[in-house]
């Protein structure tokens, strides 16, 4: 590892320190935002690392976030610990990744896109179907866990996405991931299995928000289908990653941190007006934005370059 | 002709495209260390041949091999891992990366795999090779046209493949280039390397093959030495039409 690795390590240690400390506070909103924040960021992030480098956009995360949420609350029921449904939410948002990505990934462009929104909707009917089955229309999740304790457990999941994402960027598989954003067929023929690559990483990507959904189930207390699935969920991932880009493994945590903001301000002020904002930020990344803050960022630097180099 | 091992074999290699036969019952085989030319006029099949060596397009009937064992039901990625590279016609290059990350895609997935400082140093001796190690770091979009077919030669060479296909490696290249081109292509030659080169330069193809095919409408009308195969009067008929032969 290099100097720079280091600093970059313990930036991140640093600061998700000072993220922990939050809850010391004692301000019970400052925490709710804290969650909001780090429970997107996580998402944002993990959806980034398989749809940054492949540009494959990705709606199906409610999918994923739901089945978290469900695996959590008929586990409970069922007299599991809380602790033991974690892992399964997570094996279970693997292997739903194994099967869309098998059936879609072949997929590209905006096929790729309407299909995992499809199938996000389509998880969400089967289950509202076979929760109407049972009488009733939702679950209670009944756990003593507190705000802070998700606080802390989105926290440790974000510097595990983070550590991951570092990983998969210094090796071959996201090496072979970025040459499959560049082109698919040079990938191909330069020996890349390319639906083993995606898949892998749509897995991770899947696996961490069907974790993020168990993790944020006891703060809902009550869930239903329309909650826990919401495709508003899978919208506002996408736009806050976009927003603050997809190029650099901190660029989500850039959208996600003004956005979540302004939605707690508009929602709070003008609750009605919600869906126009959502328009609106598309249209401001698509025009103004297309590569995110990181882009901006970048290009700001390169410009400071050169007006240096001609000085 | 050169008497080698045989490397690579098609027997009947046949794809059809509904109605329409592009590749129809073609047996060749290419020896170690030869320069097989494959030619023939626009839309004679040559490409899709190549297609299907490559794994891009499955054959509708018949076998290809490489060194005996069939390859024709392989994926491209597989067909790519087992030693065969190539180039395509419209030249491409992983547009987001540096000259020398697009030459260690070649080194890091190819037949022969390499990973960290060994893939780098890798991917720069096959730069120096198409004369290009001075441009590593440059972005791909800063190269002219006859720097990024040298790209996307040192990348397909940094597999180190057993058979290299260039699909019209020298169209569009200026005289000066084509030289240059010719002159690079002659040094693989003579490294050994076993090529198939589609091609329509025809100084090329004199220069540098030691054995043609020709293909017309899909189907293998000669074979032998480049001076053979372009004094055949079915070859002149092919490409001039029946009033000139």
């Amino acid at each position: 590892m290099t100097k720079r690795d280091w600093q970059s390590i313990t930036l991140s240690a640093v600061l998700l320190a000072v993220a922990a400390c939050l809850p010391l506070t004692g301000d019970a909103y400052m925490l709710s935002i804290g969650i909001t924040i780090a429970m997107y960021a996580v998402l944002a992030t993990s959806w980034a690392l398989f749809s940054g480098p492949t540009h494959y956009i990705s709606l199906a995360t409610a999918a994923f976030f739901g089945l978290g949420t469900y695996t959590t609350a008929i586990g409970i029921e069922n007299g599991l610990n809380y602790w033991v449904t974690l892992p399964i939410a997570a094996v279970l948002g693997a292997v739903l990744a194994v099967l869309v990505g098998l059936a879609t990934l072949r997929l590209s462009g905006v096929y790729f896109v309407i299909f995992t929104l499809g199938l996000a909707e389509l998880v969400r009917q089967v289950v509202t179907w076979g929760q109407n089955l049972s009488g009733q229309k939702g679950l209670y999740v009944l756990t003593d866990i507190t705000e802070v304790h998700i606080y802390w457990q989105l926290l440790v999941l974000a510097a595990i996405v983070y550590l991951t994402g570092w990983a998969i960027g210094r090796s071959r598989l996201g090496f072979a991931l970025r040459i499959i954003g560049d082109d698919e067929e040079v990938a191909r023929h330069s020996g890349i299995n390319t639906s083993r690559a995606k898949i892998l990483l749509f897995m991770v990507s899947g696996a961490t928000a069907a974790v993020v959904g168990s993790i944020l189930a006891p703060r809902y207390i009550y869930i239903e289908p329309a909650l826990a699935f919401t495709p508003m969920l899978s919208f506002l991932v996408v736009i806050m990653a976009l927003l603050g880009g997809t190029g650099r493994l901190w660029g989500p945590l850039v959208g996600v941190i003004p956005f979540t903001l302004l939605w707690e301000a508009i929602s709070s002020s003008f609750p009605n007006q919600t869906t126009l904002l959502l328009g609106l930020s598309f249209l401001v990344i698509v025009y103004l934005l297309p590569r995110g803050f990181v882009g901006l960022i970048e290009s700001g630097k390169r410009k400071l370059r050169e007006r240096e180099a001609f000085a | 002709m050169t008497t080698g091992a045989i490397v690579l074999s098609l027997r009947g290699a046949t794809k059809r495209f509904g109605g329409l036969v592009a590749v129809n019952d073609m047996d060749f085989d290419v020896t170690e260390h030869e320069v097989l030319g494959l030619i023939g006029p626009n839309g004679s099949g040559k490409s899709t041949t190549l297609n299907l060596i490559s794994g891009a397009l499955k054959p509708t009937e018949g076998t290809i091999s490489l060194r005996g064992t069939p390859i024709s039901h392989l994926s491209a990625a597989d067909i790519a891992r087992r030693g065969i590279a190539r180039t395509f016609q419209l030249v491409r290059l992983l547009p987001s990366m540096t000259v020398l990350e697009n030459v260690r895609a070649g080194a890091v997935f190819g037949h022969r795999r390499r990973w960290g400082a060994e893939a780098d140093a890798h991917a720069l001796r096959m730069l120096a090779l198409v004369g290009l190690d001075r441009r590593a770091n440059a972005h791909v979009g800063e190269l002219t046209y006859i720097d990024t077919k040298r790209v996307e030669l040192a990348r397909v060479l940094a597999s180190e493949p057993k058979v290299l296909l260039l699909d019209e490696w020298l169209a569009g290249l200026n005289p000066t280039e084509l030289e240059e081109g010719i002159a690079l292509i002659k040094r693989l030659r003579d490294e050994g390397r076993t090529i198939i080169l589609v091609e329509h330069v025809m100084d090329a193809i004199r220069s540098l093959c030691d054995r043609c095919v020709v293909m017309s409408t899909g189907t293998k009308i000669a074979e032998g030495t480049p001076e053979e195969v372009l004094s055949d009067p079915e070859v002149i008929r092919a490409y001039l039409g029946d009033d000139d032969a």
